[in-house]
């Protein structure tokens, strides 16, 4: 592993969460982990049938909970083993992300990936290059935020 | 002895108080079957009345508008002590409503854009040994339910007569339904639309107009006419009163049971029509959307999963 | 509820909250040591902020966010908010949308004067200022003329709120305004509907005044109080006219009369921010409008001072008559009966009713006019947005709404100007006043402190319309003072930014 993905102790780690659909990312996590191909744990999996399972509420509410990052892995388009599920995880991921830079929050925090089964490595590759872009951007609720309901 | 009822206002534009004004001479029943015991847009009870009342003493109190300053956090508690049951009388007080909007900023920030940089009013002002209060705002705009328990919930911005009608028939009827129920059909407006049958099996939508770019059809579907319309994604029992205005549904009477995060489910809804697959195309179609947050979260920001735009 | 004698001990009355009016607000009354009024303070404790959270919205969603601010008078802001639309799009609604506009807004301020004298300020009159506060209120209003009557304005209210949400979708935040036009075309059954009810509403707008003569005006204890000292001020008056100067509640010149009654001022309600100020005092959220070209010499009457007022008093005073027939009779009996220009704030309840009057005869002109159920009612803008600026007559007063955008339409600057704030000087006036006459510690009362609300209430305010403001450069007086409270100098900074110490 990197040696800047090492965790450290003082250091921010990013809590990713991430939907993974059955047929085709999740299939390359498997193969990521019988390849034995290491890479940094930030991200928690939830595997899904498709991505197009993947509600905009499950998106949101995982950022609510705590998660710096939210990744979506889908089949390549075409391949989407439900036909059209991975357009519609296209489609709501491209005006979510729009909602939630009204809402202060960094764009690249939500990540919609095409993985195939085939590609363990990429899981590594993407899961590294947003856990390094997360450290950048640090985390998402600040240190020390105010019980909103108390007043000064 | 007739049960004592209370109607109180928090951050609420009055259009509530007018809501149960248009039950017209319904009214006079209502008022005939309950003894009121404050409503300050009507009756000259004072705060010191209901603070010098038991505590449970009012049966009902239906409170309307979000919290969004300490007198009105006071106030909210207050009536919670003194009522055995309190409901949440129109959006803002269930969701947060329009003055949610405000969660998109500060207080320091409103203040500033309000009065100015010379300086905004004070909680305590001291002038020649007199001392004033005013109360403070929170930075952050409550619905109801994150103040004080809430019992039952009556929707809509305002709820109508019939909702409003129905409601106090349940609430001082006998039987009580389930603590948290909301009070209206627990079906999406799409279902009563009177223009349901116009609306084709599939949407496949290339374009979103704004309102002002078309002139809509006043029969036919207007989501399939192009203008995004919450209809799918929003409670019935409003009587599309804004479809038969000829404008799109906003979504003022909030969520069925089955979402839980209002503008995350108008969203998918929205999102779901479009008949564009490439990334380059979806972002042109979006661009429709000008305001994704005043579209899907008009009334319901302070009660969606992140509550509010990040603070700084 | 207040004792009806207090210790002299007592230095503070709070009268919290005040009541039957739109809105949040307080009234802190100080007494010295002799147990008369020091000074007494008109409160309001809430802000929502929409100038702020305006910002960033699509311009075309102002007229139903802006109705949010009252529901009481969501209709005004719906109005003034399109009309802003009208000029940032820089297009011209066709003929038949404008009447529609206009119908529609007649038709809303009969009902919303209909709201106040019934429900909201006639207790005080019909039931009398100081009976029971049990008793104050439109129940108290209905068992003094009879259930039959009471179920008449019930009903007239309802059909006239039923003609709104026929042409506007909803009485409560109506959704018919666009740049360009109304949403939707009056078919000729309803043009027909809306005839029928406006003829109704003409008759019952002369009941109204009818009651208002047999229940205030035969009663000489009320025509005292009217025309009392107590509740008069003599200060500047704003109002909506047309071109002869006759007033119009949707379009038309804002015209400023002086105490003497002499025009002192006309011009383009889009020239606003030229003639109006305004300042913030620490100990209320809504802010004080004043002229622009006096200097504040702070809450004082006479021509010297910039404090002016609006709403039905006010209109009537800076109007040279009204334009339809019923209504120009009732205003000519007014004033021949109270002289011109008319100072009493207790007037604004007559001058309401007749206002209530030419409301209905306009509706019945408007419905009338066979273009009434013209399809055409939409003009598409094709402009690029940068500004525009929409006034209307709102029922408590002038409302302003000011709107900047990127060329996208997006609001980045929204200034709103609110009826009430333009009371907000001379309301606080007339309170203190009230108190310093009525209350003492010795002998104050539930129904004296109901007769100083009845300064506030011949307003029909709306303070959540109140609070919000234009902000800019406010003047500002910082008093030095020592440590005995005396005043060891001053630092003066006017409305043109200019200093002056001293």
């Amino acid at each position: 592993m990197p040696e800047d993905l090492k965790p450290r102790p003082d250091e921010f780690e990013p809590r990713i969460v991430a939907f993974f659909c059955n047929w085709c990312t999740y299939l390359a996590a498997d193969l990521a982990g019988t390849s034995r191909i290491k890479y940094a744990a930030n991200a928690e999996v939830v595997r899904v049938m498709c991505s197009g399972r993947v509600d905009v509420q499950f998106i949101l509410k995982a950022f609510a909970k705590g998660a710096d990052g939210v990744l979506i892995g889908g089949c390549h388009p075409g391949d989407c083993h439900y036909q059209e599920g991975n357009y519609k995880a296209l489609r709501r991921f491209r005006l979510v992300q729009r909602l939630i830079r009204q809402m202060g929050i960094e764009e690249e925090r939500l990540r919609l990936e095409w993985i195939s089964a085939a590609e363990g490595d990429r899981v590594r590759v993407v899961i590294e290059d947003m856990v390094k872009n997360l450290k950048r951007l640090g985390p998402l609720r600040k240190p020390g935020q105010p019980n909103l309901l108390e007043v000064a | 002895m007739k049960p004592k009822v209370a109607f109180y206002w928090c951050a609420s534009c009055g259009g509530c108080e007018e809501a149960v004004l248009d039950l017209a001479e319904e009214v006079l029943n209502i008022v005939a079957a309950v003894d009121i015991v404050f409503w300050p847009v009507a009756l000259d009870f004072k705060e010191k009345d209901v603070a010098a009342m038991e505590d449970g003493a009012i049966s009902i109190s239906f409170v309307n508008g979000a919290v969004r300053t300490t007198h009105q956090l006071e106030m909210a508690r207050l009536l919670r002590r003194k009522s055995k049951l309190v409901v949440a009388f129109g959006v803002c007080a269930q969701l947060g409503g329009i003055p949610g909007l405000s969660n998109l900023t500060t207080a320091g920030d409103t203040l500033r854009e309000v009065y100015g940089a010379a300086g905004h009013p004070q909680r305590e002002y001291r002038e020649d040994g007199r001392t004033l209060t005013l109360p403070r705002l929170f930075d952050s705009v409550f619905a109801l339910d994150r103040t004080i328990p809430v019992d039952y919930y009556i929707p809509g911005c305002p709820p109508s007569p019939k909702i409003v009608a129905d409601a106090f028939q349940v609430l001082l009827g006998g039987e009580l339904p389930e603590p948290g129920t909301v009070l209206a059909p627990d079906r999406a407006m799409c279902d009563e639309c009177p223009r349901r049958d116009t609306h084709p099996q599939e949407l496949k939508l290339d374009r979103f107009h704004r309102v002002q770019e078309r002139v809509l059809d006043p029969e036919t579907c207007i989501l399939a006419q192009g203008v995004p319309c919450l209809g799918p994604a929003t409670r019935t029992g409003c009587g599309s009163r804004c479809i038969s205005g000829n404008m799109p549904c906003s979504g003022c009477f909030g969520p069925t049971s089955r979402m839980r995060d209002y503008g995350g489910k108008a969203l998918c809804s929205i999102a779901s029509v479009i008949d564009v697959s490439d990334e380059a195309g979806i972002d042109r179609v979006f661009e429709g959307i000008v305001d994704p947050v005043g579209t899907f979260y008009r009334y319901s920001l302070p009660s969606s999963f992140l509550e509010r735009k990040r603070l700084e | 509820m207040e004792t009806a004698t207090a210790p002299v001990a007592t230095r503070r009355i709070t009268i919290d909250p005040i009541t039957r009016l739109e809105g949040h607000g307080k009234i802190e009354i100080f007494l010295d040591e002799k147990g008369a009024v020091d000074r007494a303070y008109f409160q309001v404790p809430e802000l929502r902020g929409f100038e702020k959270f305006a910002q960033g919205r699509p311009a075309e969603s102002m007229p139903q966010i802006t109705s949010r601010i009252c529901g009481v008078c969501p209709t005004a802001h719906h109005m003034a908010s399109t009309k802003a639309l009208d000029r940032l799009y820089q297009v011209e609604p066709p003929p038949a949308a404008r009447k529609i506009r206009e119908l529609v807004y007649n038709t809303f301020m009969v009902e919303d004067h209909t709201l106040h004298f019934y429900f909201l300020g006639g207790p005080d009159f019909v039931v009398g200022p100081r009976a029971p506060a049990a008793e104050r209120n439109v129940l108290g209003v209905i068992a003094r003329v009879g259930v039959e009557t009471g179920k008449q304005v019930i009903a007239m209210r309802h059909k006239l709120r039923g003609l709104i949400a026929l042409a506007a979708g909803k009485a409560v935040h109506p959704v018919f305004g666009i740049p360009g036009g109304v949403s939707k075309a009056l078919s000729r059954e309803d043009a027909a509907q809306f005839r029928q009810v406006a003829a109704e509403a003409v008759e019952f707008a002369q009941f109204t005044r009818g009651v208002f003569e047999k229940v205030v005006l035969s009663n000489s204890e009320y025509v005292d109080l009217i025309k009392s000292d107590l509740f008069t001020h003599r200060t500047y008056y704003m109002g909506m006219v047309d071109r002869e100067n006759r007033l119009n509640f949707y379009d038309g010149a804002l015209r400023v009369v002086a105490p003497d009654g002499r025009q002192w001022a006309k011009f383009d309600p889009a020239d606003y921010a030229q003639h109006i100020a305004e300042r913030t005092e620490p100990w209320s959220y809504m802010k004080f409008c004043h002229l622009k070209a006096l200097p504040w010499r702070g809450f004082s009457d006479g021509a010297e001072s910039g404090v002016y007022s609006v709403a039905p008093l006010a209109r009537l005073n800076a109007a040279d008559g009204l334009a339809t027939p019923q209504a120009q009779e009732a205003c000519l009996q007014y004033f021949e009966v109270l002289g011109r220009p008319v100072h009493h704030t207790l007037a604004n309840h007559w001058a309401r009713v007749i206002e209530l009057l030419y409301a209905a005869e306009r509706m019945k002109e408007l419905a009338d006019d066979p273009e009434i159920s013209s399809p055409d009612v939409r003009t598409l803008p094709t402009a690029v947005p940068h500004e525009g600026i929409g006034v209307v007559e709102a029922p408590r007063g002038t409302l302003i709404h000011h709107y900047q955008t990127d060329e996208r339409g997006l609001i980045t600057k929204c200034n709103l100007i609110v009826a009430t704030q333009h009371n907000a000087a001379r309301i606080s006036m007339g309170v203190e006043k009230a108190a310093r006459g009525l209350v003492n510690a010795s002998t104050v009362d539930d129904g004296i402190l109901n007769m100083v609300e009845m300064a506030f209430r011949a307003y029909d305010p709306c303070l959540g319309c109140a609070t919000h403001a234009l902000p800019g450069s406010m003047p500002l007086l910082v008093r030095v003072c020592g440590p005995n409270g005396d005043l060891r100098s001053t630092l003066r900074r006017d409305a043109d930014g200019s200093i002056h110490r001293g």
